[in-house]
This record gives structure tokens, sequence and C-alpha cells, in this order.
């Protein structure tokens, strides 16, 4: 699926699916097909939705079915390639001034956009402008307000000023650039475009059927060339077990697999043959958070024996079928930002009860639960409904604790009143939530103290003065080495002080009909090439379309 | 009968402004606002950013306000625009679902009608066979069943193992490229598992109750009367039992109109088609108010309007009812 590049800015997501990208290899279970044919243009490849988009103007809506369809359809002025770095998309080169605080932009001067129009600096000034102002219900604006001036001098050049220098500013203009003269002096909540987009991208909008489907064509204008599949069609089926026996029957072509079905119903021959599965560490971890406000977890002791005492790998072999990996900390192993070297909390009951015990909880009354100062030791975790992993993480994590004297009961909440009831007045003692990883390490807006407030993202009201300055000097600095050595610190600091117990990454699992050849798994995924994978034109299947 | 219809009619209007507000106040009730699901995802989402939607949808509003401005709109039959990102028109939401939704539910009714009635007066003529009680069993086999569970089996069988229908939507995926007779048989050809399984499920009703008023007829003295006139069996069960007997059967379907328009979640979710079902669900899960009040005013339309048919429908038999 489209990586969702232009969000640097949205640091870090609540997820509610878990999506997949990045970071993989092929399945090694799986042959490679060594006869890949010719290059041939034509077919279509359908892919599995559980989501309807929302809307096709990417600004106003934060859904990732929403954006991933606008990843195909627009473009920003960079782009991350398959090994996460940063080069030009619709900006052919960029300098950054000595102070870091000047990117000037030099556009492409052979973009049209599709109904024809040139593409110039114009559209680049109109989209920031657009961010900034207060009457766009964008989620996205926060990296643009940073912005202290922002210049046009001539159609293809566009410099912006930063009033401090901030480091993901560079990938924060891969945020995708809209039309101004489709949309300038038109409300942008009720523009047309929202159903009827135009963009700069390899694939314009064809048709969409609400809840059912939405098909892209290829534009052939495009300016890194045609690309080699004509049709794009997103099925929107929101159950997963319809989408598999669709892609069983033909009528999907690629879909995230989840665990159960990856273990135990592609493990056959007759799938093998028309299917390629691919396995990698998903962007998004899964983690428990204490509430810091709460007394009983303001003792890092407590915090930490209740990190040894939780059995992650136990959560990962039953609730993922073995399908994922420990998280350590808020990046994903194997990124350049991961510190491995942090304190580890492998499973250890005994050290547990001994922190405990440190910390002054005592089973005095013998009913086998744990109490201080008269008072037992029970906590309630809060999750959202319609998570099942989540939901057998917390009943596995209940019986744990359970061992080591710690009653905890589960809540499982709808997903708004979830939001309005527990996690935004902060009236919850712990959840189980995951977090997107996105390839900018920023995580100022989830770990700052400044973030602490109503509607912020620290919901866990984390409070740490080195924390926060590791922070603000993260993204001030610009030199990658130098930057690893503050969130290394960082990392260091949130494995000792145990805010969360960090659970699980999960593996993305998608599986992708076999006859689309060219797929090439690196770093960031098998997604960024896509203009390049084909169908054999023996292979092609939908040859007669509309 | 005139006067009875207008006054039926008037009486409706308080009835429904009850039902209004009542809807209206429980789903204030809810918790969870508007503002908060859109922008829960995002951690750039400011606080300013959610009150600026907050006065766009109105809702600094208070409560009675609030509904006085949705009641304005409404008498003017304007549902208003949709809280989502796309602020469509409701009514607009609405038309897109409600055909599937209508169409689904009249074939699976006709199904219905065409398989319980001839099991139901099958059942009642042959009581206690082992036909009756084959079928008991079949039919409450379908009501007891899990549709998801009974839903995936089928898809499994006929669209994966013989490969005969399609498993999911309404449409084939090159539906656009089709001759006309081509995308008729396809449509067909994708209503067959959702109609059959909708159907299988509401067979035990009505087949019952035909079971039932059959056998109350078919004591009848009328009936020993023709029996005694010497007329043959068959024209004794079908010409003068179950004429008599479709009467109450008959204000049954006329009260599931309302039903029309209902459609189910997990129905809908396994068989991917977009109708009112998911509709409903994914606005109540957005608190999507415009689109919920607009879905509730509509079925409280339609459940006073088969309420109100099936009161005329008595009345022309009854006199005492009209006279009333």
């Amino acid at each position: 699926m489209k990586q969702t590049t232009g969000r640097t800015a949205a640091a870090v997501i609540l997820c509610l699916v878990i999506l997949f990208v990045p970071a993989c290899k092929k399945d090694s279970s799986t042959g490679t097909g060594t006869s890949d044919g010719i290059p041939a243009y034509g077919d279509a490849v359908i892919i599995g939705s559980i989501g309807d988009a929302s809307t096709m103007i990417p600004v106003i809506s934060s859904d990732s079915a929403s954006h991933e369809v606008a990843g195909f359809i627009y473009n920003g002025l960079v782009k991350y390639d398959k090994d996460y770095k940063i080069v030009g998309d619709l900006a052919e080169s960029w300098e950054v001034s000595a102070d870091n605080l000047t990117i000037t932009f030099h556009l492409r001067k052979d973009v049209k956009w599709q109904d024809g129009v040139p593409f110039t600096s114009d559209d680049v000034m109109f989209t920031y402008r657009l961010m900034i102002d207060p009457n766009t219900p964008t989620a996205y604006a926060s990296d643009f307000m940073l912005v202290k001036e922002a210049r046009n001098p001539d159609p293809y050049t566009f410099i912006v000023t930063y009033g401090e220098p901030f480091a993901p500013a560079l990938i924060s203009w891969g945020f995708w650039i809209m039309p101004k003269h489709l949309l300038e002096g038109v409300d942008i909540t009720t523009s047309k475009l929202g159903r009827d987009p135009v963009g700069t991208g390899p694939y314009r909008f064809k048709e969409w059927s609400t809840g059912e489907k939405i098909v892209l064509d290829s534009y052939h204008d495009y300016f890194e060339g045609r690309p080699y599949i004509d049709r794009i069609i997103y099925r929107i089926i929101p159950d997963t077990a319809t989408m598999f026996l669709e892609l069983q029957s033909g009528g999907v072509d690629w879909m995230g697999l989840s665990p159960i079905q990856y273990k135990l119903q592609t493990d056959n021959a007759s799938f093998k043959k028309d299917f390629v599965t691919y396995k990698y560490l998903a962007d998004g971890y899964s983690y428990l958070g204490f509430n810091l406000k709460d007394p009983k977890f303001a003792d890092k002791r407590v915090r930490q024996a209740i990190s040894y005492a939780i059995d992650k790998q136990e959560i990962i072999d039953i609730a993922l079928l073995g399908l994922g990996e420990i998280a350590t900390g808020p990046y994903k192993p194997g990124t350049w930002q991961y510190n491995a070297d942090v304190q580890r909390y492998d499973y250890d009951p005994e050290k547990a009860k001994k922190l405990l015990a440190e910390a002054g909880w005592k089973d005095t009354d013998g009913d086998g639960i744990l109490d201080k100062d008269g008072v037992a030791f029970s906590f309630t975790i809060v999750t959202n409904q319609g998570n099942d992993l989540r939901a057998k993480a917390a009943e596995l994590i209940q019986n744990k604790l359970k061992d080591v004297g710690i009653k905890v009961n589960i809540r499982i909440v709808e997903w708004a009143a979830f939001l309005s009831e527990f996690i935004e007045p902060k009236d919850f003692e712990a959840v189980i939530l995951a977090w997107n990883i996105l390839q900018d390490p920023d995580l100022y807006d989830v770990w700052h103290s400044s973030k602490i407030g109503p509607n912020e993202l620290n919901h866990i009201s984390f409070e740490s003065a080195e924390v926060d300055r590791l922070l603000e000097e993260g993204r001030r600095t610009f030199d990658r080495d130098e930057r690893k050595k503050y969130y290394d610190r960082m990392q260091e600091i949130l494995a000792e002080e145990a805010p969360y117990v960090f659970l699980y990454v999960p593996y993305a699992l998608p599986a992708i009909s076999a006859r689309f050849k060219g797929i090439e798994p690196a770093p960031a995924g098998i997604s960024y090439n896509f203009n390049e994978w084909y169908v054999p034109e023996q292979l092609q299947r939908y040859t007669d379309m509309q | 009968m005139a006067r009875y219809i207008v006054k039926r009619l008037l009486l409706m209007i308080p009835i429904l402004l009850g039902i209004t507000i009542i809807s209206f106040g429980v789903m204030q009730l809810a918790p969870g606002k508007p503002t908060d699901v859109g922008f829960a995802e995002n951690p750039k989402a400011t606080p300013q950013a959610k009150e600026r939607l907050t006065k766009l949808y109105g809702l600094d509003k208070p409560l009675h306000i609030q509904y006085y401005n949705w009641l304005k709109r409404i008498v003017r039959f304007d549902f208003g625009e949709s809280f989502s990102p796309d602020r469509r028109s409701v009514s607009e939401k609405i038309k897109e679902t409600i055909p599937i939704t209508i169409g689904i539910n009249l074939l699976s009714i006709l199904l219905i009608i065409i398989v319980a009635i001839p099991i139901g007066v099958f059942s009642a003529t042959h009581q206690d066979s082992l036909f009756d009680k084959v079928f008991t069993v079949f039919v409450f086999i379908g009501f007891a069943v899990p549709t998801f569970w009974l839903a995936l089996l089928m898809m499994r069988f006929f669209g994966i193992e013989l490969g005969w229908l399609p498993i999911s939507g309404v449409k084939s995926i090159m539906h656009d490229s089709m001759s006309a007779p081509a995308k008729i048989r396809d449509v067909a050809a994708h209503l067959i598992m959702p109609v059959a399984l909708s159907a299988f499920g509401g067979l035990a009703g009505l087949s019952r109750y035909m079971r039932s008023t059959m056998l109350e007829v078919i004591r009848q003295d009328y009936i020993v009367t023709a029996r005694a006139k010497g007329l043959p069996e068959r024209v004794v069960v079908y010409k003068h039992g179950l004429r008599n007997a479709l009467m109450p059967v008959i204000t049954i379907l006329g009260l599931s109109v309302p039903g029309l328009i209902g459609g189910s979640v997990i129905f809908e979710s396994i068989f991917s088609i977009y109708g009112m079902g998911r509709l409903f669900y994914s606005s109540v899960m957005a608190r999507d108010y415009p689109v919920i009040m607009g879905i509730l005013v509509i079925g409280a339309v339609l459940t006073l309007l088969g309420n109100l048919l099936a009161d005329i429908s008595y009345a022309v038999v009854d006199p005492r009812i009209r006279k009333g």
C-alpha cells in the first residue's frame, strides 16, 4: 500500500487497524517466479480495502483509506525512496541553507495537472496557504505553521524559511500539492474535487461508488512515464473473511492477511501457485500505557514490575500466532533511529514480585492480591472495541498479573465513547493502544511535557525534563548521526522509566496475485515502485476495460 | 372512511414529533461527539480546530436550539449535510443506499411468501406427518442458524468449490463493460445468495403462522359443511380454507413495510453490499447526527404509514372500527 509519506507531520497516529507498509523481505516460503516475462501495459489490480475513503481531498481527510488513494493521485515536492532516503518528486532538486533555516525547492518544469494545466510554484504556495488557513479543517497544519516565510519568486522556485531549524521540515513538503486553479476561492469542504479529484500523480480518478469501489486509471502523461498497470480498483469489503474468499476466487488481487489466514489458510500448493505472500514488520506498535497521574503508577518500580510480569512473547505467540516481534521502544527494530541496547523486560515474575515488594506492595491479608495501606492492588485496562488483538492481549496480561498478585479488570469500549469518556478526560488507569511508526523519529507530540493538555497526545501525562530537551534538540538537528544520539538517549530513558509497557510490532502480511511482476521488496516495503509493476501480456486478466 | 383516514394522518404528526424528540435526545446522550471521531487519530489536531468544527456544525448552541434548527429544515424535507469529511447531503447518502436495501428486502419477502405459504399449508393439511416434522425442523434451522456463518459456508461452497456464484458485492468489477443482458444476469447471480439467505431466516415466522391459522380454519364449521356437500378435498382446502386463512397473514406482511428500509450490518458487511445497515452503523459510530436523524425519521414515517395501512385494511373489513 502507498506509504504515508506526507505525514511526517503526523509523526504518529493512533491506529485502529494495522496498517501495512515497510521494511520487508519476500516471504521465504513462497516461490520467487523465475520467468517474469516482458513488461507490458494493461490489466487492472484489484485491491481489497476494509474501509471506504471519506474524501479525495487529503488535506481534510485523516483516514488511511483516503490517504492511500490520494497517494496515487497526487504528488508532494519530495518523497521517500525504497531505502527511505528523501528524493525529489515534484521538486527536481533543493538546497538547504547553511543555517538550516531556508529550503529552496527547484520544481520540475514538465509537470501537468491531469486536466492539462501546467503545474507551477503557485500551486505550492496555494497549498501552503490552504494548510495554514484557520478555516481549513485540516489535521496537518502544525508543521506548516512553523514556516516563517514562503516565497515563490518564479514559477519553478519555491523558498521557505523557518524561524528555527526544524529537522522534519524537508519531508513535511512530501505532503500532497493541491491544484490552485481548481480550488482557489472555493470552500474546500464542499468542493466537487472531494468526489472528482485532479492531481499530478500516476493515476487519475475515474469512478467512485460509495461503499463499493474506487476506480483509478493510469495517467499516460505522468511525468515519470506511464505506469504499466492500466487500472487500480479499490474494492471495499468490510469483512476480512469475505475478502479472503474473494482473493481465492480471483475477485481481489491484493490484500493484507490476518495472522490466522497467513498461518492456516495459505499454506497449500494451490494458494502458493496463484499468490505471492510477503512478510515484514508493520509500521506500528502496541503498548500498555499507564496513567502517570494515578498514584499507583507513580513509583517507577511498580511500572517496571508490571513490565517484567507481562510475557510479551506469549502475547505474540497466542494473539498474533507468532507473527510479530517484541517492541522495546517507540521505533521499529531495524531502522536507523532504533536503539537495541536499552533495558529489556524479559518475562520474569520473580523479579516483578521483588520490585513490587520493594515498592511496599505486600499481600498482608492472604487473599492472593497485593495491598498497601489497606488498599488492594487492582486496576482496569481500557481498550477500544473492534480490535480483537487488543482484547486478547488484555486477557493475557490480566492472567499474568494475577500471578504476581495484581487484579486487573478489562473494559472494552466503543471507539468514540472510548476517546471522549476515557482518553480525553484522562479518566483511565491503563490503556492498550497502538501508535503508527513514521519514518522521521520526531516524537515531540507524544512525549513532550507540553503535550499533556486536553486533546493532546501525551495521554499518559509523561513528564521528563531530559526527554523534553532531547526531543527539542532532536528536531533541531539535521545531521542524522547527531540526531540519533538524542533519540538513543530518549529510548534509554523511556525503557528505564517504563511509562508504557511496549508490547509488540506486528508483521504486515500482504498477499498479491502471482501474475504481477516487478515487485521488489525493499526497506520501504513493496509499493514504492508500484508504477513499475506489470503483468506479462499472456497473463493479463482484464483486457477489455471501458 | 375519508374522515377516519384524515383523523389518523393528523394524529401521526404529534407522534412523529415525539419520536424525533426522543431520538434526538437519546442520540445526544450517547458518549462521544462528532468532532472527536475524525480528529482523534490526528496528532496535529489542535483544540482550536475542534472548536471550529463544533461551530461549523452548530454544536455549540443549546440542545433545544439545535433541535429547533433541525426541525425547521426537516419540515422543508431538507435533511441537512453529513458531518463526515465529504460533507455530502444526507438525502444523497440515503438515496445511494436505499435502492439496494429495498430491492433485497422485497425479493426476500417475495421468496418467503413463495416458500413459506406452501410449507405452512402443507404442514397444516398433513399435520404431524413426517413432512410436517421435517419442514418444521427445516424452518427452525433457518431461524436459528447464525447468518454470518451460513453465509461464509455458502460463499465457500458456491463461490469457490463449485465456482457457480460470485462471492460478494452486487456487480462484477467489469460490470460496465458488459452487454445489457449480461448485466442483468450479473446482478441476478450476485443477488442469489444474499436473497436466499435473508429469506431462509424469515421462513420460520410466516410458515408457522400460516400453519396455525390454516389449522384453525380447517376446523371451522363451514369447512365441515363444504366437505359434507361432497366437494373435492382440493377445493375445500384451497378455495374455502386457504382464502380465509390468508387474511391475517396479509396483515402481517403489511406490518413489515418499515422493515423494508432496514438493513442488517452483519449481513451487508459479509456480502459487502453498501446498504442502509452499513450507512446507519457507520453514522452511529462517527456520531454523524444528521444522517442518524434522517434515517430514523424515514423509518418512523414508514412505520406509522405501515400501521395506518394495516388499520385501514382492518377498517375496510370490519365496520365496527370504521364507525367507531
